[in-house]
This record gives C-alpha cells, sequence and structure tokens, in this order.
C-alpha cells in the first residue's frame, strides 16, 4: 500500500480530529455507555493504524471505525464477563452491545446530536453540562479544559466522572428530544454553547490565548449544531458568535489595553466572519421565528455593518432592544437600551432610566451599571457624579483591562472635563 | 500525557482474602497488565516487596544516614505502581478503574516533566 508509516500516522491523525467526535457519539449509542465507548474509540484507531496502511483506507473512515469499536468493544466485554463470577450487570452490557446490531447509516448521522443533547442534560449542573460538551463533543482533554477555565485538573475530571455517573444513575437516554421537549433542552444546549464563548471572549481573568480557543471552539459547535439542526436560534447564536468574534482584533489595543467600540478601528475587523453572521441571520429571519439569540445577533450585525460609530443606526438598534426585552427580558438588556437610548437622543435622556435601573437593586452590583452612568455624567460635564461612579465601577470589577480603563477615565477627569453635551 | 498509578494497600483488606483469591487478584493484574500494554498504554508495571523490606535514605547536613521502613508510617503501603500513557486525566483515571487492584486505592498522579536550565 501506498504511503510510509509516518504518512499513515499523519493520515490517521487527521481522521483523528475530524471523526473521534461521531464515532464516540455513535459508540456511545451502540454499547450503551460512555466509558466502554471511549476504550472502543481508542481501540478503533488502534485498530486502524495497524490495519489500513497494510489494506488501504476504507471508503468510509468513519463507519469502519464505529464498526471496528463495537467488535473490540463486544470481545472485551465477553472477556470482563468470562472473568467475571456472572456479574449481571456485565451480562446485561454484553446483550445489549451484541444486540445493538449493524449500525444504520441514518441513526449514524443523529447521533452527535444525541450526544450534544446528552451532555446538556438538564440533570447535570451547568459547569458539568459545560466539561462534559467540551470533552465529549470538543475533544478537548480534561488538562486543557482546566488550563481554559483556570481550574484545578483533578478538580475538573472529578466533575467529568461525576457527570458520566449522573447520566447512568439517572438513566438519561440517549436520544434526540421529542418535539414537545425540545425547545427547552436546546435552550440549554445553545446556553452551555454560548458559556462556553462568553468564557473565552470575555476573559474574566488570566491568560487571554488559551482562552481564546474557548471562544473557537464554541463557534465549532454552534456550525455543528446548525448543521444538525438549522433551528432560527441555534443559527442566531452562531451569527452572534461570529459578529462579536470578528471585532476581537480591534478590541485590544497594541499596548494591550481594552478598546470601546466607538473607538475600534473598524478596518480590523473580521469581513468574512461579519458577513457570514449576516448570511446565518437572513437564514434565521426566513424561517419567520426570531429569538433572543437572533435579535442580539441582529444588534451586532448593526454595529458591524456600520461603516463609522455616527453612522449606526441607533434608532434601529433602540427597536431590536424594545424586542429584545419582550424575547428575554433582563436587567442587562435594560441597561444596554438605555445605553442606546443615550446615544440615539443624548445623555441626558438615559440618565434617568438608569437611575431608575439601579433604583430596582438588581444592578446594585454590576460594575457596567455604573460605568455607563459615569460616562453619561462625563459626557454632560458633570465631573464629580462622573468620578463617584466610576470609582463605585472600579470597585466592583476585578477584570485587569476593565479596571485598567476605568483608571484612565479617571485620570482624564483630573485632566479637565470634556465639553459639556446637553 | 503520562500518569503514574500509585496502588495504595490496607494490609487489614489484604490479610481478608483467602489464598485463592490473592492468587486470582495476582493472574489478574498479570493479564490487565497485558491488555494495557497491547492496547498501547502501559509503559511499566511493577508489584513491589513488602514495605517492611524498605530501607530510607537521607542525607542531613552532608551526612547520609538510612533507616529500616517506609519513610511514612501510614496505614495504607504503596504496593505497586503502574507508569500509563493516556488522553488526557479522565482517560487515565478510567483505565486505573478497570485494574484489578482497584479494589485497593489507586492514585493517579500525572509526570512532572522536568528541564534542565
Amino acid at each position: 500500500m501506498a504511503g510510509t508509516a509516518a504518512e499513515w500516522e499523519r493520515r490517521i491523525a487527521a481522521v483523528y480530529r475530524e471523526d473521534r467526535g461521531r464515532v464516540l457519539a455513535s459508540l456511545i449509542r451502540l454499547l450503551g455507555d460512555f466509558d466502554l465507548a471511549e476504550e472502543a474509540v481508542h481501540d478503533a484507531f488502534a485498530a486502524a493504524l495497524d490495519q489500513w496502511p497494510k489494506r488501504g483506507m476504507p471508503d468510509s473512515p468513519w463507519r469502519w471505525l464505529v464498526s471496528a469499536g463495537r467488535f473490540k468493544a463486544i470481545d472485551r466485554i465477553r472477556r470482563r464477563v468470562r472473568a467475571s463470577a456472572g456479574e449481571p450487570e456485565l451480562i446485561r452490557q454484553y446483550e445489549e452491545a451484541a444486540e445493538a446490531g449493524e449500525a444504520e447509516p441514518e441513526m449514524l448521522e443523529d447521533d452527535s446530536l444525541r450526544l450534544i443533547f446528552t451532555c446538556c442534560h438538564p440533570v447535570l449542573p451547568p459547569d458539568a453540562q459545560i466539561a462534559l460538551t467540551l470533552r465529549e463533543v470538543g475533544g478537548l482533554t480534561t488538562e486543557e479544559i482546566a488550563s481554559a477555565y483556570l481550574a484545578a485538573t483533578p478538580a475538573i475530571a472529578q466533575r467529568i466522572v461525576r457527570a458520566k455517573n449522573r447520566i447512568r444513575d439517572a438513566a438519561v437516554p440517549y436520544e434526540v428530544p421529542g418535539r414537545d421537549e425540545l425547545p427547552a433542552r436546546l435552550e440549554s444546549v445553545l446556553r452551555v454553547i454560548y458559556l462556553i464563548f462568553n468564557e473565552g471572549y470575555s476573559a474574566h481573568h488570566g491568560d487571554a490565548l488559551i482562552r481564546a480557543d474557548l471562544t473557537g471552539e464554541a463557534i465549532r459547535l454552534g456550525r455543528l449544531l446548525t448543521d444538525l439542526l438549522p433551528d432560527p436560534e441555534a443559527l442566531g447564536l452562531l451569527a452572534l458568535m461570529l459578529l462579536n468574534e470578528s471585532r476581537s482584533a480591534a478590541r485590544t489595543a497594541r499596548d494591550g489595553e481594552m478598546v470601546l467600540l466607538p473607538d475600534q478601528d473598524r478596518s480590523r475587523w473580521d469581513r468574512a466572519k461579519i458577513a457570514e453572521g449576516c448570511a446565518l441571520l437572513s437564514r434565521a429571519y426566513a424561517t419567520g421565528e426570531i429569538g433572543s439569540y437572533g435579535l442580539q445577533a441582529a444588534i451586532a450585525a448593526e454595529h458591524a455593518t456600520a461603516d463609522t460609530a455616527e453612522n449606526t443606526n441607533w434608532a434601529r438598534i433602540v427597536a431590536l432592544y424594545d424586542l429584545l426585552l419582550l424575547a428575554d427580558p433582563s436587567p442587562v438588556v435594560e441597561l444596554n437600551r438605555a445605553a442606546a437610548i443615550a446615544v440615539r437622543d443624548g445623555p441626558a435622556a438615559g440618565l434617568p432610566l438608569i437611575d431608575e435601573l439601579l433604583a430596582r437593586r438588581g444592578l446594585a452590583n454590576y460594575h457596567l451599571a455604573f460605568a455607563v452612568r459615569a460616562d453619561l455624567y462625563r459626557q454632560l460635564g458633570r465631573v464629580g457624579e462622573a468620578r463617584a461612579d466610576y470609582r463605585l465601577a472600579l470597585k466592583l470589577t476585578q477584570q485587569q483591562p476593565e479596571r485598567r480603563f476605568i483608571e484612565r477615565r479617571l485620570a482624564e477627569l483630573d485632566d479637565g472635563p470634556l465639553p459639556a453635551k446637553s | 500525557m503520562k500518569y503514574a498509578c500509585l496502588v495504595y494497600v490496607d494490609p487489614a483488606m489484604m490479610d481478608a482474602l483467602s489464598k485463592e483469591e490473592g492468587i486470582a487478584l495476582t493472574d489478574a493484574s498479570i493479564e490487565h497488565d497485558q491488555d494495557l500494554r497491547q492496547r498501547g498504554h502501559l509503559i511499566y508495571a511493577q508489584a513491589l516487596q513488602a514495605p517492611e523490606t524498605a530501607v530510607t535514605v537521607r542525607i542531613r547536613n552532608g551526612k547520609m544516614s538510612s533507616t529500616d521502613g517506609p519513610f511514612a508510617e501510614t496505614k495504607e503501603f504503596l504496593a505497586g505502581f503502574m507508569l500509563i500513557e493516556a488522553r488526557d486525566l479522565n482517560e487515565a483515571i478510567q483505565l486505573a478503574s478497570m485494574a484489578p487492584m482497584a479494589r485497593f486505592t489507586i492514585e493517579v498522579r500525572p509526570f512532572l516533566e522536568l528541564t534542565h536550565s
């Protein structure tokens, strides 16, 4: 057969990166057990390394691997049954795996979706959903997840072990939820993907470089999901992530400092991501349904397609925030809406909205609420109040880039206020 | 990634095994090692003689001293270890959990690669 051992290793490594997730997804269904399926994936790739160089690459490497993994696993359980004194759990596993039959193609296609829904199942706590999705669907190692979340590896490992036990104990069915259950279950999948994205995007703490991988991983998961299930909100979420991610190069100045949206160099925005995000948004609109993610993407698209901050269609953005408040009301959405109104109608129009929001207390510990109000005071030339709010904001955040940004604003106020706007 | 799986044994639990159970456990452990090796996971596996056979060595103030017995007087003793290759910590945990000796206690620790300055 053609190819040196090194070439075959490279080829099989490429198949591993591409197909490991769906091979695992199918084997979990056929074997009814996460751990057994993971062993089978390992064995299937080991068998590929042994056999493909001799016999050539199979037509469908993915199906070959599923089939090889299944046989290896059945073999393995048979030996365990023989070694054990007739443990009923093992015998049940063996019978299930042996009877599962050949993998039917249409079942195979859906297995990745089954795996996503199982990893994001509501019996698992949110932290466990995230860790399990990153490892089982995303193919990240425990160590990579731990370093991305700045957590101790043993803690993440335990979370994954417990999550798998929980799935087994609660007998979570390995399936795509039925029509009646789908919206709620999909929401939890979308939330997990968006949490992963935001963890990488907001860089709460620590190493920005490692964490950038999380945004890439979330986008990959979003693509996988929209390929399998082109639901309007799944399309909306992927659009939102791409549109936000398109600004990533412009969000930080060369000295590492944070740059706010109006001050960003728009030539550094990623046009390809913006175009893809807008196209996805059109697909979401075309379904005739629009939800919270779709609306957030629509707002992001307004910013992304404006050639300057001044030429942004703020009236439309305010209208989209009004819709978003209906779809998914929250104090943070209200704050963003108030900030948009302040741009559309002037800082004096935004101020009472934010005062009223802060009086309701839901945002009393949210640093951005004070930073936004401080900025409005600053624009109005009310320096003392601006300074007091920036100081409060500073007390409420640990994020270093944000702290430095607020400190810069405070220093500018000391140099003299802006000319007052009404 | 490489991991050490350190097998700790409670002597009371070990003593509770019948002779046949002890033999079966040894056979199963050897088979498990072979299986791990065949699947490309095993770097090395080794059982150790009883802690009474240990000598502990240390240098203090430039002088070597040695004492009989293990360094730490704990209820459980180190009975053997496996050095394994696994994709990540969760795979290492899974492999350790399949070992017959997991009926005692197995501590899984990642290798620390030292680099010369």
